[in-house]
């Protein structure tokens, strides 16, 4: 168990690889290869959230203790976010291996390296190897994204690779000024040294930590760095933007790590700085990504501004910055995403059923098999509008009971609660266009087969159980916040170097 | 005037024209100016390790006069990094002319 932290990382870098040599090797090889090593991630990702459960689990990267080597740390948040990655990308890869993999080269070792950059970013206990890990997942992502060609594609794509290149070199701006004020790149050894700081460091220290809210706002497509989140999203293929929903919350969860870890300690004032910019920063981009969704024409663009609207409601929550805000922010995650997840799969369904109208919102040719995909539909924008009975609704109670006593809660309240209308208003009316005013399907467009449905009926199911189960995995995510504002165990498992292998082996004490 | 002063304002002039190239409608400017953005930072990470002269950064039993060496590392992974992107983007934006017809960011006049 002792490499366990590193197991997900490892299994996604080195089928990339494989995967990368075996290009021209048949497409059934490429798919089954593929389909495992994301299972193997998978069950890793998943024993690694039931070990972390007793607490956080640190591998010292060969074998140089913490803080002068880097660490991969699984503590419960790490273990929550790499097996929501893995249980999004399987399904996302059953969706891809009917079709969409087939429209360009490398599509199976991008997903891979995709897959490791997800997971290294979630794992590392290092600021820098953060940023080693968002470039492996950005450049992986150009690809993906450009995955399938299309003039709609290169447009998007130049956006969003200049967008994010403009990001990394505000990252190591902010990484170079943290290192030259503390010395030190480790989280853990951050939270310690920073208090120690001389007060006439903490104006650089500030402006640091300013710049991290700046480049992980970009990354997870916050007001006023969003504007390449809906070209994007609504231009990729529907496998590769299923998996995307993971990528902005890549974004919320450093800010939250950071922020809570590194910057946690409350004498240099960064705590309430930087709240008061999430919250404004997450309310407003509730309110646009809402806006967005009642102008969006086509039914993928939609999901994007939804998309966009999900990111500002769980930074509503974590810029919060107590258990409850936390504990509410990381539940609505998980259904958001898997809700969100599912939606892009099924646009994709909308699409070849509708033929040249493909996903407009304007009334033409209707869906064949209407059953099953308005019905999904319809279930899905539920719980993506957070009205009972679904999960979505939950969350948003919690956010909102999580929020009564903060000095923002008037603006909390009023924001999520009208939002929530608009998203009604916005779902329904996209569900009516499609699947009410848009009768007469084609005939010459073929039925999708019954396959197709699996991995959006996962998602489903998936957010259905998690909504019966809401007791255990609240009281799971309260634990998570509860430990992530109490961060003394996560740095003392870095510092202390019990989890260092000797030369004979085991586990030195 | 020390060292200090000429570095700070070479990577300040540095930013600032790789911000202007930047903010041009064109796809070649741009990816000049990001070029430049990232030449500055990587000066910057250099200079994050406190400017030193005739200081290796090694540090051996009887030395005194060293660098710090982690920046320079960092600067190593940057300027990898920064290499690759700047090839993907070069070409990426050479396949968007080909496909959009336009080298404008937008893809379009």
């Amino acid at each position: 168990m002792t490499h366990l932290p590193i197991a997900p990382v490892l299994i996604a870098a080195f089928s990339g690889f494989l995967l990368t040599l075996a290009s021209r090797a048949p497409l059934a090889f490429q798919r089954a290869f593929s389909l495992l090593a994301t299972a193997a991630g998978f069950v890793a990702a998943a024993i690694g959230l039931h070990e972390a459960l007793n607490g956080p689990l640190v591998y010292a990267l060969s074998n140089w203790p913490a803080p002068f080597g880097i660490v991969l740390v699984l503590d419960r948040l790490s273990g929550l976010m790499i097996t929501l990655t893995a249980t999004v990308a399987l399904l996302a890869l059953l969706a891809a291996v009917r079709g969409w993999d087939e429209r360009g080269r490398l599509f199976h070792p991008l997903y891979q390296f995709q897959l490791m950059g997800l997971y290294g970013a979630f794992l590392t206990g290092d600021i820098f190897n953060l940023f080693v890990f968002f470039e492996i997942l950005l450049i992986a992502s150009y690809g993906l994204l450009l995955h399938g060609r299309g003039p709609g594609r290169s447009r998007a794509g130049i956006k969003y690779v200049v967008v994010n290149l403009t990001g990394s070199a505000l990252f190591l701006v902010a990484v170079g000024t943290l290192y030259g004020v503390t010395g030190t790149l480790n989280m853990a050894d951050l939270a310690q040294r920073i208090p120690h700081l001389s007060p006439a460091d903490l104006p650089l220290l500030r402006a640091s930590a300013l710049l991290f809210l700046v480049v992980f706002g970009t990354k997870a497509a916050v007001i006023p760095l969003f504007f390449w989140l809906p070209d994007a999203y609504s231009n990729a293929s529907s496998p590769v933007a299923s998996l995307f929903t993971i990528m902005t919350k890549v974004g919320v969860y450093a800010i939250l790590r950071v922020y809570t870890l590194a910057f946690g300690a409350p004498s240099t004032g960064i705590g309430g700085l930087a709240a008061d910019f999430v919250m404004a920063a997450a309310l407003t981009t509730l309110a646009v990504g809402m806006l967005g969704s009642l102008q969006a024409r086509s039914l993928r663009r939609l999901i994007a501004y939804q998309a966009i609207a999900s990111v500002g409601t769980m930074l509503t929550a974590v810029g919060l910055f107590t258990v409850a805000g936390i504990s509410a922010g990381l539940f609505y995650m998980i259904q958001s995403t898997l809700t969100l997840a599912a939606l892009f799969l099924l646009a994709d369904l909308v699409c070849a059923e509708r033929g040249a109208v493909a996903d407009a919102l304007t009334e033409g040719t209707g869906v064949r098999t209407w059953a099953p995909i308005g019905l999904l539909f319809m279930a899905l924008a539920i719980s993506v509008a957070g009205v009972p009975p679904l999960g979505g609704f939950l969350g948003k109670v919690m956010i909102l009971d999580g929020a009564r006593d903060h000095a923002w809660s008037l603006w909390v309240w009023a924001i999520v609660l009208s939002t929530s209308l608009v998203a009604v208003v916005s779902m329904s009316r996209a569900g009516s266009v499609l699947f009410w005013k848009s009768h007469h399907p084609d005939k010459a467009i073929k039925a999708v087969d019954r396959g197709v449905f699996a991995p959006v009926c996962g998602l489903l199911a998936l957010v259905v159980g998690l909504t019966i189960l809401a007791g255990p995995v609240s009281r799971f995510t309260r634990s998570t916040a509860a430990d992530l504002m109490q961060p003394s165990a996560y740095i003392e498992a870095v510092l202390s170097n019990r989890t260092v292998i000797t030369k004979e082996g085991g586990d030195q004490q | 005037m020390n060292l200090e002063f000429f570095v700070a304002t070479g990577i300040g002039a540095v930013t600032a024209a790789g911000i202007y190239l930047m903010l041009r409608a064109r796809t070649f400017p741009v990816i000049l100016g990001l070029t430049l953005l990232s030449y500055a930072v990587n000066l910057f990470l250099v200079a994050t390790g406190r400017l030193a002269v005739n200081a290796p950064p090694i540090l051996r039993h009887g030395t005194d006069h060293y660098t710090d060496p982690l920046p320079q590392a960092l600067v190593l992974t940057a300027i990898v990094i920064g290499f690759a992107m700047t090839a993907f983007i070069l070409v990426l934006a050479l396949r968007a002319q080909r496909d959009l017809g336009s080298d404008h960011v937008d893809g379009e006049e």
